[in-house]
This record gives structure tokens, C-alpha cells and sequence, in this order.
């Protein structure tokens, strides 16, 4: 099924683009849009709105701020993910959200009502944990009746509830066991069924994935996809793999020191990055430096060191003068001859082949690196070799201005 | 597998140390049970295998009268002291660390530092005047003296339970809409019944074993078992101490050994 998707998007793409864009980030991404569950260029309904919040710790001159004054709005039954490398705060937001912490400053609205000063128990928001929690001296099926049964619901309901979450897992032949008895896979799904089972408004999931190895965490990334279009509950999820986050999310928040620098989606993120770090984050990423010659909704022609103009994107809202700094994609450049039609000249330094695609690792002319992605295809392409001199095409659409 | 070179019994005269210290710590001991088996009136002369001063000995109305107030005297202080101790254990490990923990984990040990002659000196002053004013003299006081110093004991064993346990399994009961009582009652209290009970045993262990304390708060014919062995062998030597000693030493090595096995049982 997965494999079927991705060849066929991969003639999807080999028709859209120039160059034909083939990457383990790109296409489970696509794939991840294919199932449809929203369109997020459409404003929906906030299930979640963060306003202003902040997160201190510490006293006096220990004081660390988690959060730095956060503001997100997630739609409801959206796949929003929290991105960013460790000690970012995206965990802390989601404690926040959760209520095993508080804020410092701020609100943070469920459905319009602010739920920032009330206990987790008062929350309708449920979490799956990074080590999962499961309690140990339950089985699988009284671990996922448990939020139900402090809830205070009928043992009928409770039951008929519990089964069917068995189900929508595959767990349930396992019900009766303790959850020592099982698998590092199958503790995962008693968490999500556990914390599915109460149906809530918000589900958080703390890097949930993060223990699972390789082959079973691609497995889980469909599972989890597959999940919450069932359910239609809006899902928050935390990581720090970039690539785990394009796949599965419909809108992503990249954060960095305790701030949120951009939330978009993956395509979004991935073609338009705002900022450096954004753009650095996540897949491979070329700067180029060059100067603004005129910029207008939107768009901007930069002059290179070349003295090559090519047009480029600005983030919104964003007008830039003077020097500014590009990203270009390393598979959104392609080699073409030296000569003074090039965007960009240099040498070949070095061929790397990666089944796939290529990467040829440039030496530009001023001295920086480039890197460009060229897909193998039988044939098809010139065979280049270190010390080669090239040019680089850059195409109209290629080129993202970063606000720093 | 060879054996290291610098493992400890390939040291010379590490054998022999061993067994001296064996010896050191249970030949007194294996004295005393053989002794009770002994059927003479004297304790240093030995007469024949018999059971006669277990028979004395239970037939003794002094001796069932200590015996039971012992055991109401560790059952009562025991569990106290456990509900006690469970309540500083989830008081002190439930919490962010502040400055003032460690006094606190001082405090609530400190009937293992302060010796025992002086916490009974100082009982038996207070209890004395207590004593006048209310005109109570029960079984109250050692009651109160004995859950004082078994505190501790019960709480070392509930404390590192709870510091080994996995903080997120409370936090995920409360996620899961448990009240900080429910999430108590169906999440934190199961797991921590081994602990619990394992506490239990070495209070009420320490409690049937004490006489320092119980001796200067103990009214007039109030002894309990340790007590009214010591009183007896001021008297007369009668080997019946020796049968009730052995007694005590096989309740304590049950005890003890179940202390053990609860310990070990891993959640």
C-alpha cells in the first residue's frame, strides 16, 4: 500500500517539477497529505489557542525561561506538530497544555474556555507518554478502561468502550495481560488506546515514537495517521526528528530557545522556510548571499556574487533591502555548463552516490560550498567527475529569502 | 572462571577470618536454643533433650500476660508508625527538592541518631508528669513512645520505593481524570503495598524487641516480653529464658525472612 502511494506519487512529482524531487523526507509527506484529513490553508475552528504564555523556572538569577511568550492556535482535528531539538520548550508546551505544569504568564484556551488553572483531571486532553506510564500492576484492558472509570462511567459503557479501543489497536488478544507481559510496540498502542479511550478534545503525544526502533516507528507513524483520521480528535505531537514531523503533520510549529520562529505547513516549512534556523532544521539546506535589486508582494530579485539575478520568495510580510540570504534546496538546483548564463559557478569537489539520487558537493567561485541533488535515471545525465567546472541553474521558483 | 587476582578470597586467612566471625556471631546463639532444649533446673548443667520449660514457660500466666502486651504493644506501633511514615515518605519524595528536605529527612530519622537512654530518660519525665495530671496510666504511652522511634524504620523502606518509582504513573493517572485521592488510592498505594508491608514488619520487629525506652516508660505491671526476661534474670536463672528467648529468635527469623521475600517481589 505505502509503496504504491509513493511510486505513485513519485510520477505525480516527475510531471509537476523540473527536476524530479525524490527523498526519504519528500514523499512520505505527500503521502501524508494524500490521506486528506484537512486542508490547512483553510481556517477551521481553534481547538487549542496559546496566548502569550509564558514559562519561567527557577528564582532570581537562576530564572530560565522555558517559554519565551508563546502564541499558537491549533485547529481543530489537525495533526500539529512541535518541533525543534531538545531544551526548545516544546515539551514544556505540552506539559502547559496538559496541566502538570502552569504557566508563568498567559492563557491557554480549549474550545474558547481557559484551561491553564485547572488540575490535568479537569482537563478533556490526554497524553501519551514518552515511556508510555502504563501501570504496571494493571492489565492491558484495565489500563485502557482507566480514564473511564474515573470518569464514573457505567461498567457497560465502560466495557463496550474498552473493546472497541482493543480493536481499533489490534490488541485484542492481549487484553488479559499485564502490560510487563508485552512488547515495546504493543505498550505503545495499549498507551494510545488508553489515552484515546476517553475520547478526548486534544490528544498530546511526548515524542511517542522516540523508543521504538527503526522499522516498527515507520509503522507507527501510519498507525498514528490512520488513528486520528478514525477518531477525528486533534492530535499535538512532540519531536525533534524532522522528518518524522513532515510525514505525519498537517501543520507543523518549529521552535527554537523557548520561541516558536514559524508554523506552517510541511510544505511550508520545507519550501519557505522564514528563518535560518528553520531552514537549517530541516533537510539540507544551501545559503547563498546576495542583494536585494527590487522587492514587491512577495517576490524579490537578488543580485548574486555572480552578477546573476534570480528571483526569489520573501516570507510574508517580510520586505528585505540591502544583503540578504538565500536557501536554496539542494535538489531544486540543477548543473548546467559554466558559462555566464549559470546563477551560480564552481567545481566539482566530490561525487557522492546514494542509490537514488546523487549529491555533487560544489566549490563555488567566492569559495563557499553547494551542494545539488540530481536523481539516477538510467542514461540519463552526464557522468561528472571531482574537478569538473560546472554551472548551477537556479530555478524561478528555487530561491527562499530568510529574514536573517 | 579464574578467579581475579584481587578478589577477596584468594586473600590468605580470608577463610579462616570467616569462619571465625561465624562462629563470633552464632555460637552464642546456637548455646541458647540447644540450652532450651535442656531438661536440668540449672542453665550451666546439661541434663537430657526436653521440651519442659516451653511447657513452664507457656503455662506461666506472667509470661502470657507480656506476651500478649508485646504483641498488642507492636501491632498498635507498627501500624501507626507505618501510616506515619507513608505519610512523611509521599510528603518528602512527592515534591520539588527544596533547601530544608534534608532537615526534614533528618528529623524524621532522628530516633536513630538520639540514643535510646536519652529519648527514654526524657519520656519518662514527660510521661511522669502527663501520668499526674490526667491520672492515665494505660498502655497509651509506650504505645505513643514505641511509634516514635519505629518512624523511621518504617519509613526508609517506603521512601526508596517511592524514589524508584516512575513519577509519570501518577502524573498519567491524573492525565486520565484520577483525583490526586483517586490517583492515590488506585495507582500509588498498589504499588506501593510491598513497601508498605515490608515497613510494617521491621516497626513491628523493633517494637517487640525494645527495652531501653519501654522500660523507663512502662507503669507498674506493664512489662512486656524483653522486659520481663530482663527482670527475671535479675532473680533467679530459670532456664524457662531460654525457651521464650528461643521462641522470640524463631518470630524474628520469620519475620525477618518474609520481610525479604516481600522486598524482593519486583511490581
Amino acid at each position: 500500500m505505502g509503496t504504491r502511494i509513493e511510486s505513485l506519487l513519485r510520477s505525480c512529482q516527475a510531471d509537476r517539477l523540473v527536476v524530479t524531487i525524490k527523498t526519504g523526507t519528500h514523499l512520505p509527506r505527500r503521502a501524508g497529505a494524500l490521506n486528506g484529513v484537512i486542508v490547512p490553508e483553510q481556517p477551521g475552528k481553534n481547538a487549542i489557542e496559546v496566548r502569550g504564555v509564558r514559562k519561567v523556572f527557577g528564582t532570581g538569577e537562576n530564572q530560565v525561561a522555558a517559554l519565551d511568550t508563546v502564541s499558537v492556535s491549533i485547529r481543530e482535528n489537525e495533526f500539529f506538530t512541535l518541533l525543534g531539538p531538545s531544551g526548545c520548550g516544546k515539551t514544556t508546551l505540552l506539559r502547559l497544555i496538559a496541566g502538570f505544569d502552569f504557566p508563568t504568564a498567559g492563557e491557554i484556551l480549549l474550545h474558547g474556555q481557559d484551561i491553564a488553572p485547572l488540575p490535568p483531571y479537569k482537563r478533556p486532553v490526554n497524553t501519551v507518554f514518552q515511556s508510555y506510564a502504563l501501570f504496571p500492576h494493571m492489565t492491558v484492558a484495565q489500563n485502557i478502561g482507566f480514564g473511564l472509570e474515573m470518569l464514573g462511567k457505567p461498567k457497560g459503557e465502560t466495557e463496550a468502550r474498552v473493546a472497541q479501543m482493543l480493536k481499533l489497536v489490534k490488541m485484542e488478544a492481549l487484553k488479559a495481560r499485564r502490560t510487563s507481559q508485552i512488547s515495546g510496540g504493543q505498550q505503545q498502542r495499549v498507551a494510545l488506546a488508553r489515552a484515546l479511550a476517553p475520547q478526548p478534545k486534544v490528544l498530546l503525544l511526548d515524542e511517542p515514537l522516540s523508543a521504538l526502533d527503526y522499522k516498527l516507528r515507520k509503522e507507527m507513524q501510519i498507525e498514528l495517521k490512520r488513528l486520528q483520521h478514525e477518531t477525528g480528535i486533534t492530535f499535538i505531537f512532540v519531536t525533534h526528528d524532522q522528518e518524522e514531523a513532515l510525514t505525519m503533520s498537517d501543520r507543523i510549529a518549529v521552535m527554537s530557545a523557548g520561541k516558536i520562529l514559524q508554523v506552517g505547513t510541511p510544505r511550508d516549512i520545507y519550501d519557505r522556510p522564514a528563518e535560518r534556523f528553520v531552514a537549517d532544521f530541516i533537510g539540507e539546506t544551501n545559503f547563498i548571499e546576495g542583494e536585494v535589486k527590487s522587492a514587491a508582494d512577495g517576490r524579490a530579485t537578488v543580485r548574486l556574487s555572480t552578477g546573476a539575478e534570480i528571483p526569489a520568495s520573501l516570507p510574508e510580510g517580510f520586505t528585505p533591502s540591502g544583503s540578504v540570504t538565500l536557501v536554496v534546496r539542494p535538489e531544486h538546483a540543477h548543473i548546467g555548463p559554466a558559462d555566464a548564463n549559470a546563477s551560480l559557478r564552481g567545481t566539482v569537489e566530490n561525487v557522492v552516490y546514494l542509490g537514488t539520487d546523487t549529491h555533487l558537493h560544489l566549490k563555488l567561485d567566492d569559495g563557499s560550498a553547494f551542494i545539488v541533488r540530481r536523481q539516477n535515471s538510467r542514461g540519463g545525465g552526464e557522468a561528472l567527475a571531482p574537478g569538473n567546472r560546472v554551472g548551477v541553474a537556479i530555478g524561478p521558483n528555487a530561491a527562499q529569502a530568510l529574514k536573517d | 572462571m579464574a578467579k581475579r587476582p584481587f578478589d577477596i578470597q584468594a586473600q590468605p586467612g580470608f577463610g579462616f577470618m570467616a569462619l571465625l566471625t561465624f562462629f563470633a556471631l552464632y555460637l552464642p546463639i546456637a548455646a541458647l536454643v540447644a540450652y532450651s532444649f535442656n531438661a536440668a533446673d540449672s542453665l550451666s548443667r546439661w541434663d537430657g533433650v526436653s521440651l519442659r520449660w516451653f511447657i513452664s514457660a507457656w503455662h506461666n500466666s506472667a509470661v502470657q500476660d507480656a506476651s500478649i502486651r508485646s504483641l498488642v504493644l507492636a501491632v498498635s506501633a507498627a501500624a501507626l508508625s507505618t501510616i506515619a511514615a507513608t505519610m512523611a515518605a509521599l510528603a518528602t519524595t512527592r515534591t520539588r527538592p527544596y533547601p530544608g528536605l534534608t532537615f526534614k529527612y533528618a528529623f524524621i530519622n532522628q530516633p536513630l541518631m538520639v540514643p535510646e537512654i536519652v529519648t527514654g530518660v526524657a519520656l519518662l519525665i514527660v510521661f511522669s508528669r502527663i501520668k499526674v495530671w490526667t491520672g492515665y496510666s494505660g498502655l497509651g504511652y509506650l504505645i505513643a513512645a514505641h511509634t516514635a522511634f519505629c518512624i523511621p524504620f518504617a519509613y526508609l523502606p517506603i521512601r526508596a520505593r517511592l524514589e524508584s518509582m516512575d513519577l509519570t504513573l501518577e502524573r498519567a493517572a491524573a492525565d486520565l481524570y484520577a483525583t490526586p485521592w483517586k490517583a492515590f488510592r488506585f495507582v500509588t498505594l498498589p504499588l506501593l503495598r510491598p513497601a508498605i508491608i515490608a515497613g510494617f514488619m521491621l516497626a513491628f520487629v523493633i517494637s517487640l524487641d525494645d527495652v531501653v525506652i519501654t522500660e523507663f516508660v512502662k507503669s507498674g505491671g506493664q512489662d512486656t516480653l524483653p522486659t520481663y526476661m530482663l527482670g527475671q534474670l535479675r532473680r533467679e536463672t530459670s532456664p524457662e529464658i531460654n525457651a521464650i528467648a528461643t521462641v522470640f529468635l524463631a518470630l524474628s527469623v520469620v519475620l525477618v525472612t518474609t520481610f525479604y521475600f516481600v522486598n524482593r517481589r519486583k511490581p
